[in-house]
């Protein structure tokens, strides 16, 4: 096989490759590497890649294969977001404040993913700390989105969307808090999975908002979404959060047709500013869908309007408070020449952190203060059990619900970092997901003129990730375009 | 103008579990700095706590002793705020939903029982050691992570030694749930301690002062004395106590300001999302409760009642459980309670205070203190050797029934052998026996004493008493 052929493959499609000996796990981490070396250094998508060592991982994993064993993923690369952890790798964050730091273990989805076999290829670029909706907020580089090299990649799983859509990764691993993998999935045209709070564990996963965030597979076909995330889930004991709830085979129990389901249409999801072009590839998947045997219903989730206040508020909260350990004193950047501790934190937290996570630390911070604590903190939290109870309310009468993923396609490079507020209103869909910690899909659902990717979002409640990878997979078999590699 | 002292204390304790509160490295005190961490431990990035039920178990063990109510749900929050000794920044606490709340300790100080009332108590993470250096600071987290159990009071006590005699109070009742190792040496307990004055007379209690992390007991007594002078000195000569922290230097014997209360710090509260709820269901605690240990109290009233010694002597033993295991101990092989508590109460405490020694690691074990209460009780040994045993076996541990055998120490009783001797020595003094006869009775002191020592200790003092009194009164020689 050539190299452009296995880099455009699906992980089922080089899984099968593998299995009749088409090709090697070696000949795709070399295909991909050459890939990565040649085009990289225009999309930006990676900050790291460890050829040698994915290398032999391949060798490991090929020859595990001959020997008849090998996990489920035997032998396939995947790259993985800046902000997990794998043993003897970087993990940056995309942050001058992780300079030097090599992780001294594997979070539990790496390890997961190792254990059947996985290959790790490199490390994708992400907003810092993934706070943001575009990659532009990292320290190291931009990235491009492949589609269209002007524009964003969106964010913050940027890196991870550009080299699964842009053919540099067969798969990767993103990371969402309020939309990270939904929306840089909808803008380079890829599908993400923001599986329900709980689902996988958070083990090795540096935390920017601990109560929303979630690991998630990022992929170029809902089946390819379906089987990593059932390797992803599961209980583990070193994440308290996680939840112990059975596994499906979602692969497995993938259909075409869409009989029997039921799918609510939000009323409240009309937003003003919603890009005519997104709107009108939306209400296709919705009709789509009818096509398909669904049974569509208008349902109503009222507190989604302050769905966007309440999520600054937890979100910078949590972060004031999770990003406080990068002081200098164990790992990472640390300044010299300090007079004495509080010096050495103001230094190094000074020169380590970017604009954007300066700015979100000082709003948790203050929303967290004495005084203030009651009117932010303790509202943002009441708002967000009404939120939770919309959902609950709405999934009561269906299965699953479709929305846009984001307000509009992907914007230029460069065109929102002087407006972080206008930045923040792009997640007006996918915020609520996390809020309410219910499962969430993206899923390619058309483009606009300008051929910019666009995605629908399918939202579940907590626990059925098999309910969207359905609707998500009906679609895209219906839709037939497939994977454009 | 007299001066009524308020004085509330928050004491840390830690528990003695194996691992940490939030990770599995162990609980160790003296390791090399920074052997017993981990990702969790040193707040690497990713790395999440998990709850360590044992200590959970503990600290209601510790609120049931106390009468405190336990609370089904209760959690964990984080507090925040920037110091070397924190891995994460923020310390893993309860806040507002303690694992317990209310109790009562009562301590008693030799002037009546007193009543002190528990606020709460909950459970933390200890945070790392700090230590200086000429030229920088070096962090050991070895002790990051420990449980720390947080038991608040009242205001209630009312004068320093009142404050003493409640931690060792609550230090009895911490060894008697077996909750921590109580070592104040290795920092397992360590007290914040408020203390305010007001004019007698006056209600409201007066503005406060902090004392942070005193170490010794002692150090507690000493610093509030100094605290409550101080205060009472700033009041009368018309000024007005700061609300503040001051730190006690021992050694310089005062205390000095550390931060005002416009310097404290916001600690920043918020539920610690990376865990659950504690949620414990009534049959757990009642189970628990089913299973706490002897309470000191109870312990005493059952010694005296089924080993018949003396109040006294069972409220000493009990005063320190580790006192009243090996008595229990010792008493039962021994078949003779009274003689062990006799030897307890004398030369084990005499020694015990002289050497500075832990009862638990002393070389004279239970069953040797037992066997040489029974070589005294057959008679096979006199006290006198009996006590220069017990200085033996205390030093230096052994059997004594071997040191009997191999020193043939076995006091003579044979009334042949015995009476011998006793006619040697009123043989070789005659002046004695004369004074004797004309009525000087202590005489026979003289004599036994010679007789003693002709048998090298070894003869039974009452029976060398008997035979001479017979053989002085018989008028013989
Ligand atoms: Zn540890």
């Amino acid at each position: 096989m050539t190299a452009a052929e296995l880099n455009a493959l699906t992980v089922h499609d080089a899984l099968a490759r593998l299995d009749n000996g088409d090709c090697t796990s070696v000949d795709l981490v070399d295909a991909l590497a050459a890939e990565i070396q040649t085009r990289d250094g225009d999309l930006g998508a990676f900050v790291s890649v460890d050829v040698d060592t994915a290398r032999a991982e391949a060798e490991a994993a090929d020859r595990a294969r001959a020997a008849g064993k090998g996990g489920r993923l035997c032998g396939i690369p995947i790259a993985v977001k800046d902000v997990l952890n794998v043993r003897g790798q970087p993990c940056t964050c995309a942050s001058r404040i992780l300079d030097g730091y090599v992780a001294p273990y594997d979070a539990t989805a790496i390890a997961r993913l190792r254990a059947e076999g996985a290959v790790f290829l490199g490390r994708t670029n992400m907003d810092e700390f993934a706070m943001g909706g575009s990659t532009e907020n990292s320290a190291l580089h931009v990235t491009r989105n492949p589609r269209n090299r002007a524009y964003v990649p969106g964010g913050s799983s940027g890196g991870s969307a550009a080299a699964v859509a842009g053919g540099l990764a067969l798969c990767a691993l993103g990371t969402d808090t309020g939309g990270s993998i939904r929306q840089p999935a909808a803008f380079c045209g890829c599908v993400g999975l923001k599986p329900s709070y709980g689902r996988v564990s958070r083990y090795g996963l540096t935390a920017f908002a601990s109560s929303l965030d979630q690991i998630g597979p990022m992929t170029r076909t809902v089946r390819d979404a379906a089987l990593l995330q059932e390797i992803l889930s599961g209980v583990d004991p070193l994440d308290a959060t996680s939840v112990a709830a059975p596994v499906p085979p979602y692969a497995a129990q993938l259909t075409t047709d869409l009989r029997g389901v039921t799918l609510g249409v939000p009323a409240e999801y009309g937003v003003e500013g919603l890009d005519a072009g997104v709107d009108k590839a939306v209400r296709e998947a919705i009709a789509r869908c009818r096509a398909l045997g669904a049974r569509v219903v208008e349902v109503s989730l009222p507190h989604t309007a302050y769905a966007i206040a309440t999520y600054y508020i937890v979100a910078t909260a949590e972060a004031s408070a999770n990003l406080a350990r990068f002081d200098g004193v164990r790992y990472g950047k640390r300044c010299a020449d300090a007079q004495d501790p509080l010096d050495l934190y103001k230094r190094t937290r000074a020169a380590g952190f970017g604009p954007e996570v300066k700015r979100r630390i000082i709003l948790g911070t203050y929303v967290l203060s004495s005084g203030y604590h009651h009117a932010y903190y303790l509202k943002a939290q009441k708002v967000r059990t009404l939120i939770r109870r919309d959902f609950e309310q709405a999934f009561a009468v269906c299965d699953a619900l479709l929305t846009p993923c984001t307000p509009t396609p992907a914007f230029r490079i460069g065109e929102k970092t002087q407006d972080p507020l206008q930045m923040y209103l792009g997640d007006i869909f996918t915020v609520t997901a996390n809020l309410a910690g219910i499962a969430g899909l993206s899923v390619p659902c058309g483009a606009t003129p300008e051929g910019l990717p666009i995605g629908l979002q399918i939202l579940g409640p907590a626990m059925k990730e098999e309910n969207v990878l359905r609707v998500g997979h009906a679609n895209e078999t219906a839709r037939g375009e497939g994977w454009i590699g | 103008m007299n001066y009524r002292i308020s004085i509330g204390l928050e004491v840390h304790v830690q528990l003695q579990t194996r691992s940490k509160m939030f990770c599995g490295c162990a609980v160790a005190f003296g390791a090399a700095p920074n052997t017993h961490v981990c990702p969790v431990c040193l707040g690497y990035p990713g790395a999440m706590p998990a709850m360590n039920r044992e200590a959970v178990v503990l600290t209601v063990r510790t609120g049931l002793m106390i009468g405190s109510t336990i609370s089904t749900y209760s959690k964990f929050d984080r507090k925040s705020y920037f110091y070397p000794d924190m891995p994460k920044n923020y310390q893993i606490t309860q806040y507002d939903r303690p694992l317990c709340e209310n109790g009562t300790v009562v301590a008693d100080g030799g002037d009546g029982a007193k009543t002190v009332r528990i606020r709460r108590i909950h459970l933390e993470e200890d945070v790392a050691k700090n230590t200086h250096f000429a030229q920088a600071s070096g962090v050991d987290f070895n002790r990051a992570g420990v449980p720390l159990m947080e038991i608040v009071t009242q205001p209630d006590m009312t004068s320093p030694e009142d404050a003493f005699h409640f931690l060792l109070a609550l230090k009895q009742i911490l060894q008697y749930a077996d909750v921590s190792g109580c070592n104040l040496e290795e920092g397992n307990i360590r007290c914040d301690v408020n203390c305010s004055v007001r004019p007698e007379g006056q209600e409201e209690l007066g503005t406060k002062t902090e004392l942070k992390n005193l170490n010794t007991f002692k150090g507690v007594l000493h610093a509030l004395k100094y605290e409550s002078e101080r205060q009472m000195e700033v009041l009368r000569t018309g000024g007005r106590v700061a609300q503040e922290t001051r730190r006690w230097d021992a050694d310089a014997g005062e205390t000095y300001s550390m931060r005002s209360k416009e310097d404290a710090h916001d600690y920043r509260y918020f539920p610690e999302p990376d865990l659950m709820p504690v949620v414990l269901t009534e049959g757990e605690v009642d189970a628990w409760r089913a299973a706490l240990p002897e309470m000191p109290g109870d312990r005493r009233t059952r010694l005296v009642r089924d080993h018949g010694i003396p109040e006294y002597d069972a409220g000493v033993l009990v005063a320190d459980k580790a006192l009243a295991d090996y008595f229990e101990a010792a008493a039962k092989l021994a078949q003779n309670a009274k003689a062990v508590s006799n030897w307890m109460m004398t030369e084990m405490l005499r020694l015990l205070g002289e050497t500075e020694r832990d009862i638990r690691t002393v070389p004279i074990t239970p069953a040797a203190l037992a066997s040489l209460v029974k070589l005294v009780d057959a008679r096979t040994l006199n006290s006198n050797t009996a006590k220069e045993i017990f200085a033996e076996l205390f030093a230096t541990g052994g059997d004594p029934d071997a040191m009997v055998k191999q020193r043939g120490l076995a006091q003579v009783s044979d009334r042949g052998a015995i009476g011998a001797l006793v006619d040697a020595a009123m043989a070789e003094n005659p002046g004695p026996v004369a004074d004797f006869r004309g009525g000087k009775v202590a005489a026979a002191k003289f004599l036994v004493g010679q007789v003693m020592k002709k048998s090298k200790g070894k003869a039974d003092p009452q029976l060398v008493a008997k035979l001479l009194e017979e053989k002085l009164a018989g008028g013989g020689m």
